[in-house]
């Protein structure tokens, strides 16, 4: 019997802007969150206005406007805000309350990504300066954050320097573990042996593992060894394997969260983002109710929600890429310096006891 | 099948836009472009196939700013990652035809093509 599948839409309440619209069950091109400034700050009580909500009752009994009552029975306010584009919530009572009393409750975590260090090129050439600002405004955040994943390219060119700097630099944050996955950059010449021997002891293989947190199974996969001539990422059969075992024995009621640095789902092959066998890995989630995927690499944040699968990519803390297409490569991409931070970011996500779908929230190195 | 005709396209575009703008200087009677050099830039080979004699050295040379390796499909040669202006050189002693990748960019190919 398929569990409950409860998928909330993504809407955007604020007249004449619309960023994009996910659309839940549907396949979908997701749209591009576009970095551009706007001043627009909007303000939306949960008894406020309806009058854009659209009726929507496919898949799970519940709408749009029956998921905000929910939300507000739960003593959940939100208040959404655009700054420079890219939207961002802070929920008015703070998540962490009922974990407090419940050992099982809510929390929240963060991810950053692409952290690049070693790099000095125009992009940005203090990416010390840029991951630095990252950690501040984590240890600004209401509630510390439970822990801390960092999806890969740790380093630039995996250097025993860049590893230590990184090292160094992370101790300073203030939240529980740190957990990594590594990227492409994380691997040159060794095999990821120096990347394992320092972030991945616990892990199996080239450095996949998994862990339960508060109710919640995290699994961190790695696709960037072994890579074929002309290829994406890639998992490998090993991994395959060990997936398969590792999620056989959990509840479909259990929240999943998948993390690895190159994304798990097509979004541009030419420029090789994308995993080649990701669709078997997948194939072990469907019977999930709450998947969530969260990787880095491409260095901007993209999302989709297909079959009850909520991706998303994150920002790098240390340079931006071009959207598909708009470059002849994915290479790192200038910007005006005073534009820099509103282009680097970091994702808090929020997962609240019982809820299905985990709130996934970007903010970027600039503004509040 | 990967599709990799958009790639080659960009990766040919690229050279293309590199050879309108060489220098003024180099006027007709100049040495000729260097013909056992393989250029690396914008996720791309240039040449992505070079055509070279036996016992020809071929030497690559990174102009992009990130690092990328070339590396036989049947890993008969290897380089380390290569940084922006770092050089990796090998000594085409057989006939053949040597597909080559970047391991760490994996959609970025060549060949050096023997004979």
């Amino acid at each position: 019997m398929d569990p409950e599948r409860f998928i909330p839409e993504i809407i955007f309440l604020v007249p004449g802007i619309n960023p994009g619209c996910v659309r839940s069950g549907l396949q979908t091109n997701s749209k591009l969150m576009k970095n551009t400034p706007n001043q627009i700050t909007e303000t939306r009580p949960l008894a406020g206005d309806a009058d854009q909500i659209d009726p929507n009752l496919e898949n799970d009994g519940v709408d749009r406007r029956g998921f905000l009552k929910c939300m507000a029975w739960a003593g959940t306010g939100m208040l959404w805000t655009i700054s420079g584009g890219v939207l961002a919530s802070k929920i008015l009572s703070p998540p962490n309350a009922a974990a407090a009393d419940n050992p099982m409750g809510g929390f929240s975590f963060v991810q950053i990504s692409d952290s690049h260090i070693g790099f000095n090129k125009p992009a940005n050439t203090d990416v010390i300066g840029t991951l630095k600002q990252a950690i501040a405004k984590i240890n600004a955040l209401p509630a510390a954050p439970d822990f801390i994943l960092h999806t890969g390219d740790l380093s630039h060119l995996s250097t025993p320097e860049e590893f230590d700097a990184l090292d160094q630099l992370l101790k300073g944050v203030k939240a529980g573990r740190i957990f990594y996955v590594p990227g492409e950059h994380d691997v040159l010449n060794d095999n990821g042996k120096q990347y394992r021997d320092r972030f991945g002891k616990d892990s199996k293989g080239d450095g996949w593992y998994s862990f339960d947190h508060k109710g919640v199974h995290f699994i961190g996969l790695v696709n960037v060894m072994n890579l074929k001539p002309g290829g994406l990422g890639f998992l490998g059969h090993d991994q395959l394997e060990w997936l398969e075992d590792d999620v056989a024995p959990l509840s479909a009621s259990t929240p999943i969260v998948v993390f690895a640095h190159v994304p798990l789902w097509t979004i541009y092959p030419d420029w090789g983002w994308g995993t080649d066998d990701s669709a078997q890995a997948l194939s072990y989630f469907k019977r999930f109710g709450s998947v969530t995927v969260l990787n880095g690499h491409i260095h901007q944040v993209q999302q989709k929600i297909e079959g009850g699968v909520s991706f998303h990519t994150a920002m790098s803390t240390a340079f931006p890429q071009p959207q598909p297409g708009a470059a002849p490569s994915p290479g790192p991409m200038k910007v005006p310096a005073e534009k820099l931070r509103s282009v680097l970011g970091l994702t808090s996500v929020n997962y609240i006891q019982g809820a299905k779908a985990l709130a996934v929230v970007d903010s970027t190195l600039a503004g509040a | 099948m990967m599709k990799i005709k958009t790639r080659t396209w960009s990766c040919l575009i690229a050279l293309a836009a590199g050879l309108v703008l060489r220098p003024v200087g180099l006027m007709a009677g100049d040495s000729p472009a260097v013909t056992n050099e393989v250029k690396i830039d914008n996720f791309c080979f240039a040449p992505q196939t070079l055509t070279v004699p036996v016992g020809t050295t071929v030497t690559w040379v990174n102009k992009d700013d990130v690092p990328h390796t070339v590396t036989s499909d049947d890993q008969h040669f290897r380089s380390r990652a290569l940084d922006t202006d770092d050089r990796f050189s090998f000594t085409f002693s057989t006939p053949g035809t040597n597909n080559y990748y970047c391991s760490v960019h994996p959609k970025m190919t060549g060949t050096v093509i023997v004979r």
